[in-house]
């Protein structure tokens, strides 16, 4: 028997709700094979068959809060062998005299590899208790965990807290509606993957220290760029000019000048990074995913290009996996794709910068002396101010602009 | 004088067992043997040819009784004795064949004659009628064995007062068998010769047959060996055998005194237990003491009290069984040769070889409930098993008592057919402390006979399916 569990879902990330599950009971699948999809606050990511076999049991259903590491179902891969090879292989007796058995496909459960099979109770309760029976000490023969060993860690654990941490309950302190708008009234409650995000959210809003400066950048020298080599750049690259690749090297210019906004507060320590990993907020169907383009200052326009393009794409097919989205020192964010001229980006934790870009306008705007038309956008940067001064965030925001405004300093490195 | 790693004296199970393991572990190895053949008691007058004559004779009644309700029409068999007694020697013949074969392929030099310790690493071996040699070695294991525990006043002549060696020979059916013991011994022997025509009475001090086997256990085997025409009279002893005249006449009392009773047999068999058997061993001349049961003391690694002399098997304290004397002999081999050696006396299997046969490992309710254990029972009857009713034979039961905490087995108790083979699935899993679930949830074969262990062990969990 093959055990299916939760895997690491990334950093801070303790638990997930499971979302669905692909195959049933009694289905045969293949090793890798998708079986059941798991929802983060960050990110919906697909549990792949640690083995081919017969999905025996499943343990978690659809819509329970597993915790990392905890016992999602079983794969059974000699029932799965045995109905491959389409054979009966002789069950292995205890009784003496031990016959060899003859099964027709050499699967070996992974645990005997290592460490001695587990007994079929311990199996068991290992399943119902999600206990991994490898943590719980073994006083059977051999060092083997027995079933009584198993009961006293499931009673151990009763009595312990709970590691997942529990969400508070729902405090409903209104006051009831008067009974005329109470009809009204819908009451549903929040998926826990909203509550997660709920709680992570005001986490973040509490802890940093949390402004935004605003600023606005002419976007004609970028259209322009953009208008001039669009061809040439998908021809080259195989991928459109966007904007996205312009504000990606805009920001990481901007961050090596000012680094505060590139660092992280841990504990009484500030941890400057002398990497960039942006962070390109995407929305799907389940919400808000942030994927990493790790260390843009050495990838060119239309690499940053490339893997946004691909990001956004596996983002809305749920594809993206967890360790794409961890690891990022700074994140920007759209609004403007929805319409918003301009709005306050919540930090994305434990970053200390954000920048929020807004929807593109034309707007009379003085230039030399003159009323021209430009097309205009607002720019936010939300910033933690425990570590990044005024004067840091607006430089960063008008460095930014800067370069958009005028991409030949991007080249020179103006 | 030759010299030697270690002597064995004595070649029945423990002691052949015991020599083969040390040879294995590289030492030069004597064995001292004052009968003509190997394989002591076990081989020679005790498992092996009643193992034989049960064999034989369960046969003969199944082809007198059993067959036409198969559809298998024979006429009444008659009994050839001496061809089964010569089947009952072909088994013993073979056998002790087979350990001297052991011997010479593990190059075990056999002394035949009387073994003498004379002091600490010199043992002298006198042969019946010829000149005694002494044999030189670093350690020396006692396997000397057990002999026929005898009725005071009762003279053993094998012939019509026999011990379970004269038992096995009887040269005709008696009319009349009195057993005296209603021991496995005693039970077993009496039922070769109930199926092979003898009435056979069974007297027992007790007031039940088989001390230490599960009381529930005893109580339903002696309903069927009743039923099987064995009268059990209980609580009673026999005083005194007159074997003057043409019968014998057996006095009987009530165990606890009062008013005798005569009870005429043809032969009759004294079958009330074993004695350990260290006669001419000379322990008193190098400073051996027994204990008060004529056992030699040994601690925890069989080692007596004077250096480099252990002892093993029916001789020291513990169940006269010969697998325990093999895991003796095992055991102390690893430890002369300075391995860890040890024997789990928790887990030591019992059979009795009546039919149907009785087996058990592990602790009875009555051993539990004494020690004030917890533990859950799980019976499951034959007449539920789907293939003792294919062949007919559904008497008996499992039970499995399991702990109440952590429903670890702590005992398998079996009345049935094929007992003895079933009790070895109980072992492996009490050694490995299985729970009575794990059990349970094992695989068995279909249709076999312990798939009534499987189901005692769904039953410690009142879930039996096919009850």
């Amino acid at each position: 028997m093959t055990e299916i569990r939760v895997p690491t879902l990334g950093e801070s990330v303790t638990e997930a709700t499971i979302g669905k599950w692909f195959k049933q009971p009694g289905d045969l699948v293949a090793a890798d094979e998708p079986l059941v999809e798991l929802e983060t606050e960050k990110v919906t990511i697909e549990v792949p068959a640690p083995a081919a076999g017969i999905l025996s049991e499943i343990i978690a259903k659809d819509g329970e809060t597993v915790a990392i590491g905890a016992l999602l179902g079983q794969i059974d891969q000699g029932a799965g062998a045995r109905a491959a090879a389409s054979k009966s292989a002789e069950p292995e007796k205890a009784t003496p005299p031990p016959k060899a058995v003859s099964t027709p496909a050499p699967q070996v459960p992974k645990a005997a590899a290592a460490a001695i099979p587990l007994a079929p109770s311990v199996r068991r309760l290992s399943a119902e208790s999600g206990i991994a029976a490898e943590a719980v000490p073994g006083t059977g023969s051999g060092g083997r965990v027995t079933k009584g060993d198993m009961l006293a860690a499931i009673e151990r654990a009763a009595a312990a807290p709970t590691a997942i941490a529990q969400l508070a309950a729902a405090v409903q302190v209104r006051a009831p509606s008067p009974a005329d708008d109470a009809a009204r009234e819908e009451r549903v409650r929040m998926t826990k993957l909203r509550q997660t995000i709920a709680k992570r959210l005001k986490d973040a809003q509490n802890a940093a220290a949390m402004l935004t400066t605003f600023n606005e950048v002419d976007m004609s020298a970028v259209m322009a760029l953009r208008n001039h080599y669009r061809d040439l750049f998908e021809k080259k690259h195989g991928v459109k000019l966007g904007f996205m690749g312009f504000f990606v090297r805009a920001c990481v210019k901007a961050l090596k000048e000012i680094p505060a906004v590139n660092a992280e507060i841990d504990g009484a320590d500030i941890i400057y990074k002398n990497y960039y990993h942006i962070g390109i907020a995407v929305g799907t169907e389940k919400g808000l995913v942030v994927p990493v383009v790790r260390d843009c200052d050495a990838k060119s326009l239309g690499d940053i290009e490339k893997e946004i393009a691909g990001y956004g794409r596996r983002a809305r097919d749920g594809q993206l996996k967890i360790e794409e989205m961890q690891g990022g020192t700074f994140t920007i964010t759209n609004g403007g794709i929805y319409g918003s001229l301009m709005s306050t980006p919540i930090l994305n934790a434990p970053q200390s910068g954000i920048l929020g870009m807004h929807k593109i306008e034309d707007r009379p705007v003085v230039v030399a002396g003159k009323i021209e038309v430009r097309p205009m956008m607002y720019l936010a940067v939300s910033y933690d101010h425990r570590i990044v001064d005024g004067r840091e965030a607006v430089t960063f925001l008008v460095r930014v602009k800067e370069s958009l405004e005028d991409p030949a300093r991007l080249v020179l490195d103006l | 004088m030759p010299s030697y790693d270690l002597i064995v004296i004595g070649s029945g199970p423990g002691g052949y067992v015991c020599a083969i393991r040390a040879a294995q572990l590289g030492m030069k190895v004597a064995v001292v043997e004052k009968e003509k053949t190997f394989g002591g008691t076990c081989l020679n007058v005790g498992c092996i040819p009643s193992k034989a004559m049960l064999h034989a004779s369960e046969r003969f009644e199944e082809a007198g009784h059993a067959f036409a309700k198969m559809g298998i029409k024979v006429a009444t068999p008659t009994l050839d004795l001496p061809g089964m007694l010569r089947f009952k020697d072909e088994a013993v013949d073979g056998n002790v064949k087979g350990v001297a074969f052991l011997f010479r392929k593990n190059k075990i030099e056999a002394h035949n004659g009387v073994g003498r310790i004379v002091a600490p690493g010199k043992v002298e071996v006198k042969p019946a009628g010829g000149q005694g040699s002494t044999l030189d070695a670093k350690a020396i294991v006692i396997a000397t064995g057990s002999d026929v525990a005898r009725l005071k006043g009762i003279a053993i002549d094998e012939k019509r007062i026999v011990s379970s060696t004269g038992a096995l020979s009887l040269e005709k059916v008696p009319r009349h068998l009195l057993v005296v013991g209603a021991g496995v011994i005693g039970l077993e022997l009496g039922s070769v010769w109930r199926r092979l025509g003898a009435e056979v009475t069974v007297v027992e001090f007790l007031d039940r047959i088989l001390p230490g086997i599960d009381t529930e256990v005893a109580r339903q085997l002696q309903r069927i060996l009743e039923k099987q025409g064995i009268s059990c009279k209980l609580a009673s002893k026999v005083a005194a055998i007159d074997s003057s005249g043409a019968a014998l006449k057996a006095t009987v009392e009530p165990a606890a005194g009062g008013a005798a009773s005569i009870i005429e047999a043809d032969v009759a068999l004294v079958a009330i237990g074993r004695v350990p058997y260290t006669e001419n061993l000379g322990l008193e001349a190098i400073g051996l003491k027994l204990d008060g049961h004529g056992r030699i003391p040994v601690d925890g690694r069989f080692a007596t009290s004077v250096p480099g002399i252990y002892a093993i098997g029916d001789v020291i304290a513990g169940p006269m069984l010969a697998h325990k004397g093999e895991d003796e002999g095992v055991a102390v081999a690893e430890i002369i040769a300075g391995k860890a050696g040890h024997v789990n006396y928790d887990v030591i299997p019992n059979v009795i070889y009546t039919s149907p046969e009785v087996a058990s490992v592990g602790k009875t309710e009555e051993e539990l409930k004494a020690a004030g254990v917890a533990y859950n029972v799980g019976k499951f009857p034959f007449t539920a098993n789907g293939r003792a009713k294919a062949n007919q034979q559904t008497e008996g039961f499992v039970k499995i008592l399991a702990d109440a905490k952590t429903d670890r087995v702590l005992g398998m108790h079996i009345i049935g057919s094929d007992a003895g083979n079933m009790i070895a699935e109980a072992a492996i899993a009490m050694e490995l402390g299985a729970a009575a679930e794990d059990i349970a949830r094992t695989c068995h074969a279909h249709p076999t006979l312990p798939e009534a262990v499987k189901e005692a062990a769904l039953a410690v969990d009142k879930r039996a399916i096919h009850m």
